[in-house]
């Protein structure tokens, strides 16, 4: 075993720019991000079936007592998109604690690999997953009677839409991620997340509520980005929730991608 | 050349709230030794380490690496590999992927990471399991692994802290093969290690670290000649001749207990020696009781040198205590 660490010319290390060695570096934490994911059978059949369960209990369980003026599945599909979004995209949190608390985060820096890269790879391997678990559920909505009358444009900028709300959580996952002390802590946000849907207008109307929640439901990040989404499909008047949403996620985005970085260098430093 | 040294270091200090874990550290590792720094836990050796391949700043003080300020961290990095204690491979993912996945991040083409990861594989004896998700591997094959993940990239300096902690004596030889190997190949290994007989058997220097500071440093012969790497165990028939034999020792006792009536004196195991000594120490042939000869542990080097146990528990304790616990059950 002499050989072992022979210099070899042949294998000198590529010295790139630091932006082409950062976005190298974020293609392999992307992949490795998904390997793991798909090698997680459990969470990964959570974060799969677990949103189109939800919508069947809440179309056929629930849905009889929802008076919302259209047939409840056509209501209800974005609530469960966004559920579902909340919740897988909140797991980000526990996958990347999980790597701050093991081993394999001093290997990493000591590779010279950003937290950037590290972090942006999590959050690109959960907004593959939700977009999966997102394709699920609008496939079984319609196979029970989903309907959506939105002409391309109108998809494009609810996918859109869907599609910025995913990564600003995940990004904020990934920031909560970095925060906890344990993957366990961690796990106490993918709760909170979970229920962040439920009071907005995501599953009943937000006038059925008592009236104390109605400022935090008609105010929250849920609620604009269901309200466009729901407005775009089914081709009813939106009026500002897509920029509203578009807001809170580019303005959760930012903050989050600020925040994590900071929490990473001063929980590495 | 300006650079012979692989490591310079000099009045490292470092501390965590009001606790001092490092109180001045001074080092000085050749290009192409093999390095280790022995001591106790809460000595200060991770935080060296930590502070050595750049995961960490000091307080105080200066390090060089591979000929770069370790405030260059870039450039330190790129010339360095860190094993740290805890297992960083994935269980997840197979031999072969997380060797490739270090070899994309070591900055290798995707072809020649994946013929690097191959070649280690067989070095490291671990060819057959390669395609195996490494959660299947056993300890030892594990630490193979990640000591072969740590050379991916073909580092000049390879940091190893605490590279056999928690494993069983097969394990242990593995890696120590390993060591072996590398030394001589041109790369320069610090390892650190609670264990006398490890540091004795890998390294060409060694330096006591102990409360923060270094407190003795040459080669292995050099120390075993200041500590005794032997030593002669008596216990004395009554207080009077424990006390006629501490006399006759004067000083050269590496411990002595009145309570037990024992007393401690370096030798080197020969027959003569000891017989000598004996009749040195116990003229009247009635003071020693029984005697036995014992290699010195860590204890008495930490003893001898320090004038206190090494795993006595002292009143500062480092926050690498509770890492270093974790990792005896892994």
């Amino acid at each position: 075993m002499s050989d072992i660490a022979l210099p070899d010319s042949a294998l000198r290390r590529r010295a790139p720019t630091r932006l082409a060695s950062v976005a190298a570096d974020w293609l392999t934490m992307v992949g490795r991000s998904m390997r793991l994911a798909l090698r997680t059978p459990d969470g990964l059949l959570t974060s799969l079936l677990l949103p189109v369960l939800l919508m069947l209990l809440f179309v056929y369980l629930f849905g009889g007592a929802i008076q919302t003026g259209t047939r409840y599945v056509t209501y209800v599909v974005p609530g469960v998109l966004l559920l579902s979004a909340g919740f897988g995209a909140a797991s980000t949190a526990v996958s990347v604690s999980q790597d701050l608390s093991g081993g394999i985060i001093d290997r990493f820096r000591s590779l010279d690999v950003g937290g950037a890269a590290i972090l942006a790879g999590h959050v690109a391997a959960s907004v593959a997953r939700n977009l999966v678990s997102t394709v699920l559920v609008f496939g079984v909505a319609f196979l029970i009677g989903f309907r959506p009358s939105a002409g391309p444009l109108d998809w494009l900028a609810a996918g859109g839409v869907l599609l910025l709300f995913i990564l600003a959580i995940s990004w904020l996952s990934a920031a909560v991620g970095v925060l906890a002390r344990s993957p366990e802590a961690a796990g106490g946000f993918v709760f909170l997340m979970a229920f962040l849907p439920y009071p907005s207008s995501a599953f009943v109307p937000i006038d059925t509520m008592p009236t104390w929640i109605h400022g935090f439901a008609e105010h929250q990040p849920v609620t604009p980005a269901i309200e466009s989404i729901r407005g775009l499909l089914l081709d009813l008047p939106v009026g500002n929730s897509p920029w509203l949403s578009v807001a809170w996620s580019v303005g959760l985005l930012v903050a989050s991608v600020a925040l994590s970085g900071v929490l990473f260098r001063r929980r590495t430093a | 050349m300006a650079d012979e040294l692989a490591i310079e270091a000099s009045g490292l200090e470092k501390s965590y709230g009001k606790v001092k874990v490092l109180r001045g550290v001074d080092l000085r590792v050749e290009r192409g030794s093999v390095f280790a720094l022995l001591g106790p836990n809460g000595a200060g050796k991770t935080t060296t380490v930590r502070i050595l391949s750049t995961l960490i700043r000091a307080d105080g003080g200066q390090a060089r690496v591979a000929g770069f300020d370790v405030r260059d961290r870039r450039r330190v990095r790129r010339a360095i590999s860190l094993t740290g204690q805890f297992a960083a491979v994935d269980d997840l993912q197979t031999g072969e992927e997380n060797l490739r996945m270090m070899g994309r991040l070591s900055r290798l083409p995707r072809a020649q990471a994946r013929r690097r990861a191959r070649e280690l594989l067989e070095q490291f004896d671990l060819a057959d399991a390669g395609d195996r998700r490494v959660a299947t591997w056993s300890g030892g094959m594990r630490r193979r692994l990640d000591l072969a993940a740590g050379l991916v990239g073909r580092p000049s300096v390879i940091f190893l802290d605490e590279p056999t902690t928690g494993l069983d004596p097969r394990g242990r030889q593995a890696v120590w093969q390993v060591i072996t190997g590398l030394a001589g190949s041109g790369v320069t290994v610090f390892l650190t290690t609670q264990y006398l007989e490890e540091a004795d058997r890998l390294a060409d220097r060694i330096a006591l670290i102990d409360g923060g500071r270094v407190v003795a440093e040459g080669t292995p012969a050099e120390l075993k000649r200041r500590i005794a790497d032997q030593r002669l165990e008596l216990v004395l028939a009554d207080a009077a001749a424990f006390q006629d034999v501490v006399r006759a020792v004067d000083g050269r006792a590496v411990h002595s207990d009145p309570g037990r009536l024992t007393i401690g004196v370096a030798t080197d195991g020969s027959a003569a020696q000891v017989r000598a000594l004996l009749d040195e120490v116990d003229p009247g042939r009635r003071a020693v009781r029984t005697f036995a000869v014992r290699s010195a542990t860590l204890d008495d080097v930490f003893l001898a040198l320090t004038g206190r146990g090494a795993g006595r528990p002292e009143d500062e304790k480092e926050p690498e205590d509770e890492k270093e616990k974790e990792t005896a059950d892994v």
